[in-house]
């Protein structure tokens, strides 16, 4: 038991590991794509060489960050087949199908598209490049949601039926998989938030060149491009995060109560600002909050009910409706889960001894308990909390961050449209250069809410991490947790440096001679 | 046929000039090859063993694996 708890501990450290090093590289690809790609429709209407400058310097910063990133994602396929074997066989072709599909387009679109963007300025038409690069900006946005409706299933699983014979679920209904709307609201919230980081990485860039005097008016250009991107991203993300909220109310109302820190709920619910979690206290202290603001977030309803931890597990949850229902608490769902569980015993035994009588009606017994069936897992309720502080804290400083970057966006147009002066200053430098961290850990704390917030499930209320993952030892899953560390960091360490050698350049001479193929 | 062979070609020299005149890429490069070969040989090969594929050789076997797994674990 102490060994499954271990291997379960760092399966979940090295996927974490894996998946937080690869997000580090996809939003600024999905960002800096379309920035480039707005840059060049400017360069194709203008035919202006300042912005084929402009443009051609990004392209190099986005070749860096591609070639660092390519294939980090691939490394999670991996950890599927060995260290969660019982997830990856469970969840069928539910999670396959959207993966190859990911697989086949950034495949194609990689081989094609990204060549004539970066080897095709002298060989192609200046309409067909213009395309090709625009074919990468969504391209990637297009390949990002193949990956997160394969998420958005985990949280949200519909469109399957288990099949028993198979051990596996088989999915029934395509379209409710792919159009899930915890899928689409995924893909906007991930997608939009990856151009405000896009924005707030060459608004910081910017600022390094320009305070060094060098390249202003490609720095200039850069900004006002940046920041109009940005804004249009993060009014986009906070729109979406507002779905996600009333969402996450709905189809994990757990993970919105950690996110609050909320164990006891009631109508007009308070939403905090900043506070410190007690998780042995179950509250939390020193908090400051808007009155009523989790009510409206949650159900767009002031005088709502919320539901929290406490309510949740003895079974009081709102409907889709936002109706206040008393429903199943959860220790009568770990009887149900075990009930379901049994009857997959029986049904094992029953195909075994060849008797059909048995076997369907075990069948049918599964299938009357299959909604609850990882609560068959769990020991107690408790079990079925995630970590509630780590939530909050993700949670809050996601929104606060958000609510600085929206902030960045607006001051960087005023400067660079009405205060031109101020853009080459130290303190825009400051500014800029420690936007750049905030908006990559803000990024992350979006995946943490989203991920650690859904614990204990990798299916959610289907299958818990503790019977996921692989019958493999600690030992083992310890070693290439390590080794993935050393060359991840490496890795990060390689297009870190390659990157500011870039920018330094940048803000040593003036970028004047523009050598089509050198990238 | 004439016309497949000197679209054949373009599509052939777009790779090769641009591969040929490549200055940061060819860092690049060598990081993706590096990687690659770290991810695809080395972890994949020795440390990244699909656990089901390499210990069952039918789906049914891996089906009936994977169920002892979840009622007996």
């Amino acid at each position: 038991m102490e060994d499954l708890i271990q291997v379960v501990d760092w399966s979940r450290m090295q996927f974490a590991l894996t998946a937080i090093v690869h997000w580090l590289f996809v939003p600024l690809t999905i960002g800096l794509s379309l920035i480039i790609a707005v840059m060049e429709t400017i360069y194709y209407r203008s035919r202006s060489q300042k912005w084929l400058k402009t443009l051609k310097f990004w392209m190099t910063l986005f070749a860096i960050n591609f070639a660092c990133g390519v294939a980090t994602g691939i490394i999670l396929e991996f950890e599927f087949g060995t260290n969660w074997s019982n997830y990856s066989w469970f969840v069928g072709d539910i999670f396959g199908a959207p993966l190859a599909i990911e697989g086949l387009l950034a495949f194609f679109m990689e081989a094609t598209f990204f060549a004539v963007m970066f080897f095709g300025w002298k060989k192609v038409s200046p309409a067909f490049h213009l395309a090709s690069t625009w074919l990468v900006a969504v391209g990637v946005s297009l390949s990002a949601l193949w990956i997160l409706i394969a998420n958005a299933w985990m949280q949200y699983p519909v469109g399957m039926e288990f099949e028993p014979d198979q051990m596996r679920n088989v999915m029934s209904d395509f379209w409710a998989v792919a159009t899930s709307p915890v899928a689409i609201n995924k893909f906007f919230h991930a997608v939009t938030s990856g151009w405000v980081l896009g924005a707030v990485f060459v608004i910081g860039v910017s600022c390094i060149i320009a305070a060094r005097g060098k390249n202003l008016a490609m720095a200039k250009d850069s900004v006002k491009v940046a920041g109009w991107i940005g804004l249009a991203g993060i009014i986009f993300t906070m729109w979406s995060g507002d779905g996600s909220a009333v969402q996450v109310a709905r189809v994990q109302p757990m993970k919105l109560a950690a996110m609050e820190g909320l164990y006891k709920g009631d109508v007009g619910q308070d939403l905090i600002g900043v506070g410190i979690v007690d998780e042995k206290a179950r509250e939390v202290k020193y908090k400051i909050a808007i009155p009523k603001g989790l009510s409206v977030l949650a159900n767009h309803d002031a005088d709502s009910f919320v539901p929290g931890i406490d309510d949740l597990l003895e079974g009081i949850a709102i409907t889709h409706q936002g109706d206040t229902i008393n429903t199943v608490s959860y220790a009568e769902r770990i009887e149900i889960g075990k009930a379901a569980q049994q009857a997959l015993r029986d049904y094992e035994q029953a195909r075994k001894a060849g008797d059909n009588e048995a076997l369907l009606e075990a069948a049918a017994r599964i299938k009357d308990n299959y909604k609850y069936f990882g609560y068959g897992f769990l020991s107690s309720p408790d079990a079925a909390v995630p970590p509630v502080a780590l939530t909050f804290y993700a949670f809050h400083f996601m929104v606060l961050a958000g609510g600085y970057l929206f902030l960045l966006m607006i001051v960087a147009l005023f400067v660079v449209y009405r205060r031109p002066r101020w853009f080459d200053t130290r303190l825009a430098r400051i500014i800029g250069v420690l936007s750049i961290p905030v908006v990559w850990i803000c990024s992350e704390a979006g995946w943490i809410v989203a991920e650690v917030g859904r614990q204990p499930w990798t299916i959610q209320d289907i299958l818990p991490v503790g019977a996921a993952v692989s019958a493999v030892t600690a030992q083992s899953v310890q070693l290439t947790f390590w080794l993935f560390a050393i060359v991840f960091a490496a890795l990060l360490a390689a297009e870190i440096s390659i990157m500011c050698k870039e920018v330094k350049k940048a803000t040593v001479r003036e970028i004047t001679d523009i050598n089509d193929n050198k990238k | 046929m004439g016309n497949l062979h000197s679209s054949a070609r373009k599509v052939l020299d777009l790779y090769i000039d641009g591969f040929k005149n490549m200055t940061v890429g060819r860092k690049l490069w060598t990081i993706i090859l590096i990687k690659v070969f770290l991810l695809f040989v080395v972890f994949r090969l020795f440390f990244f063993p699909n656990i089901l594929k390499e210990n069952y050789d039918t789906d049914d076997d891996r089906a009936r694996a994977v169920a002892r797994e979840l009622t007996q674990r």
